[in-house]
């Protein structure tokens, strides 16, 4: 089933750590197999951060294979090496759990496509999320438990997107689990609730153009489809009008950028989502109740209609 | 096999022997007969007096605490019940078999009223997906926006949207009166069997989508219709019909209804005379 949710505050920042999680614990019913957080902060803009992973999370209900963490450490260290070899040094380093680093990296290169290569050449090793604002955090379990496990509930910004999943096309680990970062893109982030019919396909075009896929989860394609309407000069909101007729299935999804926030409903309107839209706020959910988590007093909210693609600013 | 030919006064079902149930049947004798009226009430539902009153505040309860107190209400005679805090929660009010006078102080998310027959419920708020689903008879009235599938499966009652609803409005209808003061989205109608849909203004595509009978009307601009949805022509007697409906429901009372354009399907089923079991009542 899965759900997702969303908010941007226009004009300030505020704790969307805490308020997406609120929003995303309230769709836990819609599956808590995983939940990811794609959360854009406030920063000084430097840097980039750098969220990977050199390995996945094997507690109970996952479907990966369990490894050393002397194997983590290795892969670390390799990371570490090609960082150094391409000129990027490691100003802030984090590791919240052995296979969940965060690296604040001073790196001075528009195009993040061979950095990205590099480093998910190394065996074991993805990036979830790169970007001067952008952070993903995913795990197994549902919302508070990523929320406490990665301490997210202290994140201030401006806006953010999330995810709760229920696995059904895929496996149960964090490499299936949503948000997907648009890779190559710095700062883009998607996630999806329905079904792709024509991922194969589009998956084979797309990987003969060039582009990249870690999972073989449908809702990754979004991401990737996106990023490459935008690598052909696209804006993101025609990239996600194109989407409605590029893409076969059933889907609501959600794409975030650094300033931006938008929806995307397909033509049968087959998948849920609320709305609700005011001058300094823009939340929305799977179901009523996760903006009730930010908003409980008595509000307008209304259903996307079919084939409606939106696109808020901060 | 029956002569198609010569079957013009009774359905092609009947004269093809398909068709023998008539309302003397000993199901039919047993529930529904006027004789034994007591048997026309669901069991467990109570006598209430609307003039006897009360709130409640569903704030800190789950959905079954609050549906079950609802019913608790009843059972002490409560026949107006104003509920207070229901912010968006899912299922509430649903499977209310009795007359009752219910008011919601704020907006119900999935499911709520469904399965419902008899009580008039007044939303002051949103609903979400499948509002009312099944209703049976009744009235539902919803004062701002709805959610996709609003009136799945109703087969009875008058459910009314004052603001714009989703996708797939009266989906597998099969009888009632659905109306809707704003919009509506794609597929409206579809797989409707009975009843009618009224939409005051625009509709999205496919609408009436395969339906099988049922009749909708629309005051706004109809995105595209679905396979099966033909035009049919507007009589007298529908537009009497929509002016009073209309006002009834408290809704586009001055609307322009000779405007309307109204859509019915365009096949007819051979094999589709079978009453609902509300249907059935209101014939006794």
């Amino acid at each position: 089933m899965c759900g997702i949710a969303g908010l941007i505050h226009r004009g300030k920042s505020s704790n969307v750590g805490s308020e997406l999680q609120g929003m995303l614990q309230a769709l836990k019913h819609r599956g808590e197999d995983s939940t990811g957080y794609a959360l854009y902060g406030d920063t000084d803009g430097k840097n980039f951060i750098m969220r990977f992973k050199v390995g996945e999370n094997v507690g109970e209900g996952s479907s990966s294979v369990m490894e050393d963490v002397s194997v983590y450490d290795e892969r670390k260290k390799i990371v570490d090496q090609t960082l150094a070899e391409m000129g990027a040094k490691i100003v802030k380093e984090e590791r919240t759990l052995p296979y969940s680093l965060r690296y604040e990296i001073d790196y001075n290169v528009k195009d993040l496509l061979e950095f990205s290569q590099r480093i998910e050449s190394i065996p074991g090793v993805e990036i979830l999320s790169m970007g001067k604002s952008l952070e993903v955090i995913k795990d197994l379990g549902n919302a508070k438990m990523v929320c406490d496990r990665y301490s997210l509930d202290k994140v201030v910004g401006t806006h953010a997107i999330g995810h709760a999943r229920m696995a059904t096309e895929s496996g149960v680990d964090i490499k299936s689990a949503h948000p997907f970062w648009g890779y190559p893109f710095s700062d883009v982030s998607v996630v999806h609730n329905g079904q792709l019919t024509n991922y194969w396909n589009n998956r084979r075009v797309l990987e003969n153009k060039g582009m990249r896929f870690m999972s073989e989860c449908d809702s990754e394609l979004i991401a990737v489809y996106l990023a490459e309407k935008m690598r052909d000069g696209a804006t993101l909101e025609e990239g996600m009008k194109a989407s409605l007729t590029g893409l076969d299935g059933v889907f609501t999804y959600f794409v975030a950028t650094k300033d931006s926030l938008g929806m995307a409903k397909d033509t049968m309107a087959a998948k849920p989502l609320v709305l609700y839209e005011s001058d300094d706020l823009v939340a929305m959910g799977s179901e009523e109740i996760a903006i009730r988590s930010v908003l409980p007093q008595e509000i307008d909210t209304y259903d996307p209609f079919d084939g409606e693609v939106k696109v808020w600013q901060i | 096999m029956a002569n198609l030919k010569t079957v013009s006064k009774k359905s092609k079902a009947q004269s093809m022997g398909m068709h023998t149930e008539v309302l003397t049947g000993r199901t039919q004798q047993k529930f529904f007969n006027p004789d034994e009226a007591e048997n026309l009430y669901y069991f467990g539902t109570y006598d209430v007096d609307f003039n006897k009153r009360t709130e409640l505040d569903v704030k800190d309860m789950t959905a079954p605490e609050a549906n079950k107190e609802i019913d608790n209400l009843m059972s002490q005679g409560y026949g107006t019940i104003v509920i207070k805090n229901p912010q968006g929660k899912h299922s509430l009010g649903v499977g209310i078999l009795n007359k009752l006078n219910l008011i919601f102080e704020g907006s119900l998310g999935y499911f709520g009223m469904g399965s419902c027959d008899g009580p008039i419920v007044r939303i002051n708020g949103r609903v979400g997906w499948s509002c009312a689903e099944n209703l049976m008879a009744g009235k539902v009235v919803i004062e701002k926006n709805a959610g996709s599938c609003f009136g799945a499966a109703i087969r009875g009652g008058d459910l009314i949207c004052k603001g714009s609803v989703g996708a797939r409005t009266g989906i597998d209808m099969k009888g009632g009166t659905i109306i809707i003061g704003g919009d509506a989205g794609a597929f409206t109608g579809f797989m409707m069997q009975r009843g009618r849909i009224i939409i005051l203004g625009d509709v999205g595509i496919n609408l009436g989508d395969s339906m099988y009978d049922g009749t909708i009307f629309v005051g706004g601009e109809i995105g595209s219709y679905g396979s099966d949805a033909v035009d049919a022509e507007l009589t007298k007697s529908d537009q009497d019909w929509l002016k009073r409906k209309l006002k009834v429901a408290e809704i586009g009372e001055n609307f322009d209804v000779s405007k309307m354009k109204k859509i019915v399907a365009g096949k007819k089923l051979w094999n589709y005379d079978n009453l609902e079991p509300t249907e059935k009542k209101g014939a006794i």
